[in-house]
């Protein structure tokens, strides 16, 4: 029976990739190649996912990594993880939505962070915003 | 499940110039173990004992449920053992060694074997002294891997190779992994190799074990911080802390037992964490065999 898994493996990557360049841990990697799964929604709600030692062979990674980054994203919600029958996307309604809210309010705070160090006030980063906002309408009309 | 596959109990080996001192090393089954350590650390030494083609002058070493080296007849019909100094016969084709091996070894997987060779890229009827570095090296563990052992030695298997060779074979031996009662044991002295097929790592300088423990419990215990230091402030000593760089009001610490309050004791200390950085094997393995020697020869 193994021996037909063998070749399927190789030719499924699970749709994630790990970069060497990124300088994370490569379970955050993990984690967010799963969120991005889940949010453009190849990965919908209450759908079962691949085992750990699964995907691990699927990405050529330890198992272990695959495990941290499954316990992690289970501490968020994102999975449940089922003794037995394996883990699954969460069934929270509109889960690939507020995972993109959650992106938009990382970069946020990000741009909100920077502000800060260049001194810049509120007032100047919304006006910044607007005209990025501009910017990149008048991109899209051309 | 959750067996050892192997385990080593001050396991001692003196030669001349080396002495393999008291190392300890427990193998669950159904994990991967990178073994590294820099060039004549002992990790050659270490994985012949547990193979039993050293003997130990003292200490117990049990493989597979057998001792060894007694057991160890016993013990290689579930072993597969690859290492750079292993010969093939030079005038012979690769399908001559498969034949051989699989009239050896009941449990040959032929399917897998054909599979194997189409995934290396080797050509069954060419002979070995043909093949380059890479081709052998290959070859030599397309022989062990479709014999389906239970337990995986492998001894530097990355060493010398092309990328695309390197990448071929860690993906092999993840893919080993999709079997739960498999378990691979491989040394290598490429960090990046370990970092992202094994399990549990375990280091090895001058003879001793330095670490041995879940990857990624090990990768998040070290850290480095980077801290401005106002004028007049005197960094405080910090448990967990191994090293501190200071050049003018930049500041450098390593930490091996990295917890966040160590991030709060420096800003107490007047200093100002710019920011808290991972490091990756590599940079932890310069870092742990620095201190680990200093703290030798303190």
């Amino acid at each position: 029976m193994l021996d037909t898994e063998y070749t399927e493996y190789t030719q499924m990557h699970g749709g994630l990739t790990l970069s060497q360049s990124d300088k994370r841990p490569m379970y955050l990697q993990i984690m967010e190649q799963i969120k991005m799964q889940i949010t453009v929604g190849d990965w919908k709600e209450g759908q079962p996912i691949p085992s750990i030692r699964q995907l691990a062979v699927d990405i050529g990674v330890s198992v272990i990594t695959v495990k941290r980054a499954y316990q992690e994203l289970e501490r968020e919600g994102i999975i449940v993880t089922q003794q037995g029958k394996g883990s699954h996307v969460s069934t929270i309604p509109g889960l690939g939505a507020s995972l993109r809210e959650q992106e938009l309010q990382q970069h946020l705070e990000n741009a909100m962070r920077v502000a800060a160090q260049l001194g810049m006030r509120p007032k100047e980063v919304e006006k910044r915003l607007r005209d990025a906002g501009e910017r990149l309408a008048e991109k899209e009309t051309v | 499940m959750n067996g050892l596959a192997a385990e080593l109990n001050a396991v001692s080996k003196r030669y001349r110039y080396f002495l393999l001192d008291k190392v300890s090393l427990k193998l669950p089954e159904g994990q991967i173990m990178g073994l590294i350590g820099a060039n004549g650390a002992g990790k050659s030494t270490t994985i012949r004992i547990l193979m039993g083609l050293v003997h130990q002058d003292s200490g117990e070493v049990r493989v597979l449920g057998h001792r060894m080296p007694a057991g160890q007849i016993a013990a290689k019909r579930d072993i597969g053992f690859a290492s750079e100094d292993m010969r093939l016969y030079d005038s012979m084709t690769l399908g001559w060694h498969m034949n051989f091996i699989r009239s050896i070894y009941p449990a040959w997987d032929a399917a897998y074997a054909q599979a194997l060779l189409k995934r290396f890229s080797l050509c069954a009827d060419q002979k070995i002294k043909g093949l380059s570095h890479g081709q052998r090296v290959k070859s030599t563990l397309l022989l062990v891997l479709a014999r389906k052992p239970k337990l995986l030695v492998l001894d530097e298997p990355t060493t010398g190779l092309d990328p695309v060779a390197r990448h071929e074979i860690l993906r092999e031996l993840t893919n080993v992994m999709a079997d739960e009662n498999r378990t691979i044991l491989f040394s290598s002295h490429n960090t990046q190799d370990v970092e992202q097929i094994s399990d549990v790592i375990t280091f090895i300088d001058r003879g001793r074990i330095i670490d041995s423990m879940d990857k990624e419990i090990y990768l998040d215990r070290w850290r480095r911080l980077r801290l401005e230091v106002p004028l007049g402030t005197q960094l405080p000593a910090l448990p967990g802390v191994i090293d501190v760089q200071q050049q003018g009001r930049l500041a450098v610490a390593t930490a091996n037992a990295f917890v966040p309050d160590l991030a709060n004791a420096y800003e107490n200390s007047g200093a100002r964490v710019q920011c808290i950085q991972n490091m990756t094997l590599e940079e932890i393995f310069v870092a742990n065999v620095e201190h680990s020697r200093e703290e030798v020869e303190a």
